[in-house]
Parts: structure tokens; C-alpha cells; sequence
């Protein structure tokens, strides 16, 4: 090993800087407050390294930008733990870089000449905040879009710079598309993450340059920077990470619904950090509420920019500190009091694309006491409530292989969950189309096209209605020869004449409980020809193939007796 | 020169036990974060996606239309997934009925690098034009450098009509 870093030593001079940068002279009063800063930078490296593995499963367009995240949070593997270090890795990124800068103000390190040090720092923490909201949209949720619907708005009523700031972030009157989209990414990827590298540098060069800030009055003789400052550094990474790891393991990040600017019941809310914003905005009305989304966080900026120049006293001892210490703890309890009234406040948003919390408690068969009173109506399965043409929807969704997206029962597919579907896609005018064409009715969705007949994509359409997270696991299982028997029931319009509860014609007998008075082979014979068992029948007669025989006989003969 | 240059190598500020007590910790505390990143990166890199559930068995022709004994080409549509897709895409057999109606499809992609191969009737073998493969009827390798026989769609028969799956995996 010696004689490989003896070589590159004489070729690149890397040991002596890095020993250099080791055994920097640092003050006798240095210590644990000041590790914060270290931990930041670690953050910093652990944003770039996950974000660049998410990239590597990441479709940079709207729609498909969903698509993908789902495809890493259901199918690759460790996609989950890798988005969860993303996540919750900005989140504590945010939380390191403020309570660093609010070590420095407290001590007042920003004091002469520490000014520039200052500004670039507050510049970093700047830059973490439009890390956070350009990385916001990327997943392209209904989360993402109106998230990022509201951080326009506000742009736009900066003033003067509104029009021009709402351009340059590619929006186009109300809406956020492929332009913002992009915009946001080449910003979270590729101008951010160099710039970020630069500016920490500056930061770290002026750092060196003044030296790390000692406490008023330590003369004592100065010490190195490694092993014992870097070791308290450590300690205070390996804790942070730890916490990081434990919360990408146990806390799912959220993925709601694919981004869908027509849902009108959706509630936006920003990331937990800019909930303070979010609800002071809620207490203003008129110009008081430009000025307050816009006027005041602008000026809070200025101020953060200014402090050393606002605060010109040499420094002195944190006991003497008061009015900054009072201050900040003015500010935690303000910040903290509007966040949390933000939380309570706003109610929560029902649906999100991979919810599994609903109470699978609850029985699946919540339903029958609504149906009639009659003995055998008690115990009817969930598949017993569907009309016959739903269950031909039900027979084609399993055909068509519907399930390998929507798997129902609270599993997670690639699709999302159809008992969580907003309202405005709860009916039939909406689905058949976007079965039709999925993507054209859903920009970005990945869906293939169903290809089939009208009364078919009407049937499919109806099953899909019913859909409830209580019904689904037992639709979804319900017997071959029900749908199959369904199917040939609606295929041949047995509904033209006939009735099962409730649904069909009355120009025939109705068929529920027809078990209870015939038996197969009488079913058989009259399906032949009806006049041989019934002489008055009016019937055609019927030449099933004898699978769909035997699935139509079946199927009539469970139809349950209804009052 | 300045001062920190001059006394990098008298930097002992610290007890030696705890100075190698620092520098294990830190050595070590480091090795262990830079695994916990490295292990997952690794899994979330090399690992395959989970298989998602789809339905893999296309229906195509009629049996009574495909001619016994003759190579036919025939298409259909399938779904493939895609990365975080699935796509619809064409796609085509060259489907052999034997009069015994026993049938064989072949991936029409030759096995050597992948070109599309036709039948050629007058010395009756699949061509590749590509690299001069040649394969028999039953999908064997007579010349060429494909290093394997023609793969085969797994198909089976329903109702008269000839349905075909994935391709069977070779060995």
C-alpha cells in the first residue's frame, strides 16, 4: 500500500492535502455544537448518490414520470428503501441545514468576518428550499401537481418579476405541464446539483480561510481538526443516518393518484416545511395575501441575507446572547404553532394510489342485511348482488387480464386501485372512452387500450362501478362458471325477456330461484326445445355449445330466490 | 508556508489510545454507512424487477388455415412489459403444422445475432440473411454460426384455434 501512496504523493501531492485538510488548527473551545455543518454535507452526498439511482428507473415526462416511480416503489427491487433515503433524506436535509444556521446565529459566527461565510450559507439553505420544491413534481401525482399548481400562483404574484418568474418556470395560464415538468427536472438534476457543489465549496474555502469561530475569550492552544473534531463529526453523521435509514425502512412514502388537473375534490397541501406559509396564507384576504405570500417571505430572505451587517457587535458569550436565543425560540414556537395548525386544520385526503391502511378489518359481506328478508337472501355472496351484465363485466375484466394491474384486495399493481376511483370517473361516460383509449382521456397513463365490442365495454364498465374495497377480494374470486354463465346470458339477450332481480323484462318468467323449481336436465331439455317441457312457451329454442351449456345451466341455477 | 503545513506531523493534541480509538471509530463508522448505502445501491442495480402477472397466451389462426407441412408466417398481437410499461406490440411466428396437426412456432429471430430469417422453398430451410444460417424444418442448425436451434413459442390449442405463449426458455 506504502509504496502506491508514495507514488501518487509524488505525481498529485493528494496525501499532503489531504493531510492538510486533516490537521487544520482548529480552537480549543470547537466541540459538538459545531458538527452540524459536516452533517449537512454528508446529506448532501447521500441526495446526490440515491438521486442518481432514481434517475436510473426514471421517465422524465409527465404521466410517465408516474408510471415509472410506481414501477420503482412496486417492482425493482429496493426501490422503496432507495426513494425512502430520497424522501426523507431531503426532509432532513432541510432540518440539518436550518438548525446549523441556527447554531451559527445563537453564537453569532456570522459577526466580522465571517459576513461572506454567512451570505453563502443562507444562499445553501436557499438552494435546499427549491432542491425540495423543484423535486416536489417529479412524481407526478395528484400530490405533485397541485402542490406545484399553488407554488406558481404565488410566483405569480410577485411583483413585477410575477409574469416574467411564471415564464421562465414554463407555465402557461393556470395550468402546470410538460414545460414546468421539465423545467423543474433540469433544475433538481442538472443545474442544482453542480451548483450546490460550487457553492458548498465556496462555503467550506471561506470556512478555512477565517478559520472555525472560537468562543469570546478561549486563548487556550489551538488543536487539530482530525481525529477528535472528526470523530464528534462522525458520531453526529452516524446517528443522522441511522435515523434516515430506520425512516426509509418504516415510513412509506407517499404515491397518491396519477396527477389528474380535473379532480376538483382534492386538497393541496405542500411539503410539511412550507405548511407554516400555508397556513399564515389562510388568515389574509385581498392585497394583505400577496404581500404575505409573497412581501414577507421575500423580506424574511433579505433580513436572513443582512443579519451580520443588522447585528455589527464583536462577538460575545452565548449566555450574553439572549435576544438572539429568545428569537429563535419565538420563532420554533410560531413555525411549530402554524404547522400544526395546518395539520389539524385541513382535512385529510382520502385516496392515495397504494393506500393498503384501509381497514381490511371489516367484513366483506357488510351488505346482505339490505337485501330481502326471504331465508336464503341472508348468506348471498358478494357476486349474488351484481346484475347479470356486471357480472359479464366481471367475466371479461378476469379475460382480459385486468388483474395483472388491478390485482384488487388491497394489493398493489401497476394500476391503480378501482375502488378508489375519484368521483368524476364513477360513471360510465368516462370509462368507456378511456377504455377505448386510456392515454387519450389520461395523458401519461400506461394503460393498453380494451379492446372490445360496446355492450361489452358497457358491461365492463358497470363492474368496475361496483368495485368496493369491502366487495372487491370476493367479486374478484367469485366462481368461472357464474361469469361464464353471465356472459352467455348477455350474449344471447337472455335479458330481452327475462328478469333476475329486478333487471330485464317482464315478458318471461323471472329467474330468480329457478333452482328451486327446476332441475338441470329439465333446463336442458327446455333450452333444446322449450315446448317439450313447457307446452306454451314462447320461447326460441337455444343450441349452446356444451361448455356454454353447462356454464348457463349453473349459473341460473344459484340464482337465489328474491322477495 | 503556513503554519498548519508546518505541524501536520506534530499533531498530537490527543492521548495515542484515544488517538487510535478516533481513528477506528471513524474508519470504521464510515465503512459501515458507506455498506448500508453500497448493499441496497447494489440490490436496486443488479436485482430483477418483480414479474408482474399478465395474461401470456395470445390466440392467433384458425388450424384448419394453417397449411400442413409449409412453414407459415403468421402475426399477432401481444402485450410485453416494458420498464413501467406495457406496450402492445406485433409480433410473429412462423408456426409448422405437422399432418398429424402437432404444431411448432418458432421466434422468428435466428438465434446467432438476432435477424430475421425466412423460409426458403426451393432448398426448403429457414435462411438468415444476415450471417448465412441455416436451419431444417424442425428448427436444427444445418450450417452457419447460429450457436443454437430455432426458438419456439410454447402454444397449445383451444378450440381449434391455435394459441401461442411465451417463448420456452432454451437451455
Amino acid at each position: 500500500m506504502r509504496p502506491i501512496i508514495d507514488w501518487l504523493e509524488h505525481r498529485t501531492g493528494i496525501e499532503s492535502a489531504i493531510k492538510n485538510f486533516l490537521y487544520e488548527d482548529i480552537p480549543a473551545s470547537a466541540g459538538w455544537h459545531q458538527i452540524i455543518g459536516s452533517v449537512a454535507v454528508f446529506f448532501f452526498v447521500i441526495q446526490v448518490f440515491t438521486g442518481g439511482l432514481l434517475a436510473f428507473n426514471y421517465a422524465p415526462t409527465p404521466g410517465e414520470a408516474y408510471n415509472s416511480v410506481k414501477y420503482i416503489m412496486t417492482e425493482v427491487t429496493g426501490g422503496p428503501l432507495i426513494r425512502g433515503l430520497h424522501h426523507w433524506g431531503a426532509s432532513m436535509m432541510l432540518i440539518i441545514v436550518a438548525l446549523h444556521m441556527i447554531q451559527v446565529f445563537i453564537y453569532g459566527a456570522y459577526k466580522k468576518p465571517r459576513e461572506a461565510t454567512w451570505m453563502v450559507g443562507v444562499t445553501l439553505l436557499l438552494i435546499t428550499l427549491v432542491f425540495g420544491l423543484s423535486g416536489y413534481l417529479l412524481p407526478w401525482d395528484n400530490r405533485a401537481y397541485f402542490g406545484t399548481v399553488v407554488t406558481t400562483h404565488i410566483t405569480s404574484q410577485a411583483p413585477i418579476a410575477g409574469p416574467y418568474l411564471l415564464r421562465l418556470l414554463g407555465s402557461q395560464g393556470d395550468s402546470v405541464g410538460n414545460v414546468t415538468f421539465s423545467r423543474f427536472y433540469a433544475l433538481h438534476t442538472v443545474l442544482l446539483p453542480p451548483l450546490t457543489i460550487i457553492i458548498i465549496g465556496i462555503h467550506i474555502f471561506l470556512v478555512r480561510k477565517h478559520g472555525v469561530a472560537a468562543v469570546p475569550g478561549d486563548t487556550a492552544p489551538k488543536r487539530k481538526f482530525f481525529p477528535e473534531q472528526v470523530f464528534k463529526d462522525t458520531v453526529g453523521v452516524a446517528i443522522a443516518f441511522i435515523i434516515l435509514f430506520v425512516m426509509a425502512i418504516v415510513a412509506k412514502v407517499p404515491l397518491e393518484r396519477l396527477a389528474d388537473p380535473t379532480d376538483t375534490a382534492y386538497i393541496p397541501r405542500p411539503e410539511w416545511y412550507f405548511l407554516f406559509l400555508f397556513q399564515t396564507l389562510k388568515f389574509f384576504k385581498g392585497p394583505m395575501e400577496t404581500f404575505v405570500s409573497v412581501g414577507l417571505p421575500g423580506i424574511a430572505v433579505l433580513t436572513l441575507f443582512l443579519i451580520p451587517f443588522i447585528d455589527r457587535g464583536p462577538m460575545v458569550r452565548l449566555g450574553k446572547r439572549t435576544f438572539a436565543i429568545s428569537f429563535v425560540i419565538l420563532a420554533a414556537i410560531a413555525w411549530t404553532g402554524l404547522t400544526t395548525a395546518a395539520v389539524v386544520t385541513t382535512p385529510k385526503n382520502q385516496e392515495s394510489a397504494d393506500d393498503t391502511e384501509t381497514p381490511a378489518t371489516e367484513t366483506p359481506e357488510a351488505a346482505p342485511q339490505t337485501t330481502a328478508a326471504g331465508a336464503p337472501a341472508t348468506t348471498l355472496a358478494a357476486w349474488q348482488h351484481l346484475t347479470p351484465e356486471e357480472l359479464a363485466g366481471l367475466g371479461l375484466f378476469k379475460k382480459q387480464g385486468c388483474t395483472g394491474c388491478h390485482p384488487g384486495a388491497g394489493q398493489t399493481g401497476i394500476g391503480p386501485d378501482l375502488t378508489k376511483m375519484p368521483a368524476n370517473h364513477r360513471n360510465v361516460a368516462w370509462l368507456v372512452p378511456h377504455f377505448k383509449n386510456p392515454s387519450k382521456i389520461v395523458p401519461g397513463s400506461a394503460m393498453p387500450s380494451v379492446d372490445l365490442s360496446a355492450p361489452d365495454l358497457n358491461a365492463l364498465s358497470l363492474l368496475v362501478l361496483t368495485f368496493t374495497p369491502q366487495n372487491e377480494a370476493a367479486l374478484l374470486a367469485a366462481p368461472d362458471f357464474v361469469t361464464q354463465g353471465a356472459m352467455v346470458y348477455q350474449t344471447n339477450h337472455c335479458n330481452s325477456c327475462h328478469q333476475i332481480d329486478g333487471t330485464g323484462s317482464t315478458l318471461a318468467p323471472a329467474l330468480d330461484g329457478v333452482g328451486l323449481r327446476r332441475d338441470r336436465p329439465w333446463l336442458e331439455k327446455h333450452f333444446a326445445d322449450p315446448t317439450s317441457v313447457s307446452k306454451d312457451s314462447i320461447m326460441p329454442p337455444y343450441k349452446f355449445k356444451p361448455q356454454d351449456l353447462d356454464s348457463i345451466c349453473k349459473y341460473l341455477l344459484q340464482l337465489p330466490k328474491r322477495a | 508556508m503556513d503554519e498548519s503545513h508546518q505541524s501536520q506531523h506534530t499533531a498530537v493534541d490527543v492521548s495515542p489510545t484515544r488517538r487510535t480509538f478516533y481513528i477506528g471509530f471513524i474508519n470504521g463508522v464510515m465503512g459501515l454507512i458507506g455498506l448500508a448505502l453500497a448493499a441496497p445501491a447494489a440490490i436496486y442495480l443488479l436485482f430483477p424487477p418483480k414479474q408482474r402477472k399478465e395474461a401470456q397466451w395470445v390466440e392467433t389462426a384458425d388450424l384448419s388455415t394453417i397449411p400442413a407441412g409449409t412453414p407459415t408466417e403468421i402475426s399477432f398481437e401481444r402485450k410485453r412489459v416494458d420498464g413501467w410499461k406495457i406496450t402492445t406490440e406485433k409480433a410473429t411466428a412462423w408456426v409448422v403444422k405437422k399432418p398429424n396437426n402437432d404444431v411448432v412456432a418458432f421466434s422468428p429471430i435466428c438465434t446467432h445475432l438476432g435477424c430475421a430469417y425466412h423460409w426458403d422453398e426451393s432448398s426448403h430451410t429457414f435462411l438468415c440473411p444476415c450471417h448465412t444460417s441455416v436451419f431444417s424444418i424442425d428448427g436444427t442448425v444445418l450450417g452457419g454460426p447460429a450457436p443454437r436451434p430455432l426458438d419456439r413459442y410454447m402454444t397449445k390449442i383451444d378450440a381449434g384455434k391455435l394459441e401461442i405463449g411465451p417463448v420456452e426458455p432454451h437451455a
